[in-house]
């Protein structure tokens, strides 16, 4: 997995690549989080993402508890076929907001 | 088993699961089974092998055994540990429901595989995990 943290607008855009499984999720959680902490909304771009596990599932779904006790945005933006149909098999598909690109989200917000 | 079947062993930590979905996936698609359908058998593999990490281990050295092989209308996985035997009573999926992370792995393999159960083994020697899935029913679901 490869990860990269970029700022657009007051966003946070996190972007992951890769497989995200037991081995990586621990460090995409930690980067994922310390966006929310340090208050800005964020935006995962999981475009890239070829395969994903439970725990990189879980690691999504602490970030957007995260955000909400904060009320912060936070968002899945161009999630990848692979992505897609594990959060369709965990039924979270419909829980995660999900938006085809960082700029269709920001253009949008607020 | 005879000597279709493809075996792998290695170090139960989670460097280790890349090359076991790898096999998995393999010899799904070698077996006749549509890409999406080799990628949920290896998704339902990893789970289990992460819970042999995980829950079973729970940190503390071991192997994991992945054996995968062809049987009537469909393949065979079976994953072999020597962690704490557990039984089908411990898995206990989480409500969906409930937004929460963690517990969604046995979700994930019952959706996935058509036949989930343990092998009887000797007493005190681990587990031996057996799953089923029919070229049939390629779907996710029951």
């Amino acid at each position: 997995m490869s990860a990269d943290v970029r700022m657009q607008a007051e966003y946070a855009i996190f972007s992951l690549a890769g497989e995200i499984d037991l081995h990586s999720s621990p460090e995409a959680r930690k980067l994922i989080l310390t966006c929310l902490q340090d208050n800005r909304p964020t935006l995962v771009d999981l475009g890239d993402v070829a395969y994903i596990d439970s725990s990189g599932v879980a690691s999504l779904v602490e970030g957007f508890q995260l955000a909400r006790q904060r009320q912060l945005d936070f968002g899945l933006v161009r999630v990848s076929a692979a992505v897609l149909n594990v959060l369709k098999l965990a039924r979270l598909d419909k829980v995660f907001p999900l938006y085809p690109s960082v700029e269709e989200r920001i253009k949008n917000a607020g | 088993m005879n000597e279709t079947w493809k075996l792998l062993q290695l170090p139960a930590q989670a460097d280790s699961l890349q090359r076991l979905r790898a096999l998995v996936r393999e010899q799904a698609l070698a077996l006749g089974f549509a890409a999406g359908c080799a990628d949920d058998l290896a998704l339902a593999v990893n789970e289990a092998c992460m819970n042999v990490i995980q829950h079973g281990y729970r940190g503390a050295e071991g192997m994991i055994e992945l054996s995968v092989g062809a049987i009537d209308g469909g393949m065979e996985i079976r994953v072999r540990d020597k962690a704490t035997p557990v039984s089908m009573d411990d898995w206990r999926p989480r409500a969906l429901d409930e937004l929460r992370p963690g517990g969604l792995g046995v979700h994930f393999i019952r959706e996935i595989m058509d036949e989930v159960a343990y092998l009887p083994l000797p007493e005190q020697s681990g587990n031996l995990l057996s799953m089923k899935k029919y070229l049939n029913n390629q779907g996710v679901g029951k």
